[in-house]
């Protein structure tokens, strides 16, 4: 993904560049309060004002939201494929780390 | 969905979370409202006014549905279709009052689709058709401007259930202003090539504002009642919040004397512009061939 102003060049008549070249943005939203913000998805729009504004329109249409964050995706530092081993596999023996001996309420949701 | 503690909302029994993309919490906007004629209300004015504010929701919401598949954005399109569908159920909702107000019991369907031309009520900024993006931004910032500010008041309306549309409306309708005032300043302010656009977009849209002013004598003798709003107060804050927008957007109100009508008749008396009956047709078609229909 490419940064920048992405609308720069891409004047009246000139249908060399795609039309759509507005950068990428992900969504979060939070169904309700207390809960987490979760990737829903991503879309285009010219600027984040626009892409809050689109989050709203595709992904709460169903009244799914309660808050939107969006983020440009150019700026999201993500973990490679190519790490994965060194990233995650050294927590699959340690279970130790989950706390396993205790009783769990009936009536504490979400753990 | 109002908890008052976040332990609260999350320990909701009826939802366990995993449906959350379905949403929840949906709501009626006529849930506990007294549906009757209230006293004193002349029935068949009602639902004279009713389908005004009805046909109005249903026209324009008939044009922004043709955008689709047609936007220049998907983005946009999703945005559009879900303005269309915004106003589509305020149109349902004000057909059905009128079929009881006048006591026909006709259905929204009846009115939406066995009405000749001539017997709707819109004003005709509604029907025309839109040439280009900035066009439909334009109707749409004059006509949610207008709309907002008529809905604002007519939730202190006397009848219960134009009150209880009114609401719903002002959120639904606030946001569809708010996405028209800056679509228009995008392009207003954008290149020289949108700020054109968006000139012209205006000039095509002006003579179809004075209409929205001029009050019936249905709507002023409801609003004596407390019923109705007369149109003709609207007119200072529609040209505050355009003033506001249009010096935002570099763009200039243009002058214009107002289209005229036919010997004075206008969209709330029938009569309409040539677009009125292609739309009519389109909306119409598949009741008209298939009468009955069911699906």
């Amino acid at each position: 993904m490419t940064g920048g102003n992405a609308l720069e060049g891409n004047v009246a008549g000139d249908t060399s560049q795609p039309r759509s070249s507005w950068p990428l943005y992900e969504v979060f939203l939070r169904s309700k309060r207390g809960l987490n913000h979760v990737h829903v998805g991503s879309l285009h729009a010219a600027d984040a004002t626009m892409a809050l504004h689109h989050a709203r329109d595709l992904y709460t249409r169903r009244n799914e939201g309660v808050s939107i964050w969006v983020v440009r995706a150019s700026d999201i530092t993500a973990s490679s494929p190519d790490e994965k081993d060194p990233f995650f596999a050294p927590s699959g023996d340690k279970v130790y780390r989950h706390p396993t001996f205790y009783e769990i309420p009936d009536t504490v949701p979400h753990i | 969905m109002g908890f008052d503690t976040a332990y609260e909302a999350i320990s909701e029994e009826h939802d366990t979370g995993h449906r959350w993309a379905f949403g929840t919490g949906f709501t009626d906007p006529l849930a506990g409202v007294d549906t009757a004629v209230p006293a004193g209300v002349d029935g068949i004015d009602l639902a004279a006014y009713c389908l005004m504010l009805g046909d109005d929701a249903l026209i324009m919401s008939h044009r922004l549905q043709q955008w689709l598949a047609r936007a220049p954005e998907l983005e946009e399109e999703a945005a559009l279709a879900n303005i269309a569908l915004d106003l589509l159920g305020q149109a349902r909702l004000l057909l059905s009052r009128a079929g009881k107000a006048d006591g026909t019991d006709r259905t929204e369907d009846d009115f939406a689709f066995d009405r000749g031309e001539r017997e709707f009520r819109n004003v005709r900024i509604t029907e025309i058709t839109d040439a280009d993006f900035a066009s439909v931004i334009a109707r749409l910032l004059v006509f949610s401007t207008w709309r907002l500010a008529l809905l604002a008041r007519l939730r202190a309306s006397a009848d219960p259930v134009l009150a209880a549309v009114a609401g719903q409306g002002v959120k639904e309708i606030t946001y569809h202003r708010d996405y028209a005032a800056q679509w228009l300043i995008r392009l207003g302010d954008g290149t020289e090539y949108s700020h054109a656009r968006a000139v012209a977009s205006l000039a095509a849209v002006t003579p179809y504002v004075t209409e929205l002013f001029t009050p019936t004598e249905t709507e002023a003798r409801l609003a004596a009642a407390g019923v109705a709003v007369n149109p003709a107060e609207l007119r200072g804050e529609f040209d505050e919040v355009l003033a506001q927008v249009l010096s935002e957007a570099a763009l200039e109100w243009p002058e214009s004397p107002g289209l005229a009508g036919v010997s004075g008749h206008t969209g709330r008396d029938g009569i309409h512009t040539e677009a009125m009956g292609y739309l009519l047709a389109e909306l119409q078609s598949v009741a008209r061939a298939l009468p009955e229909a069911t699906w």
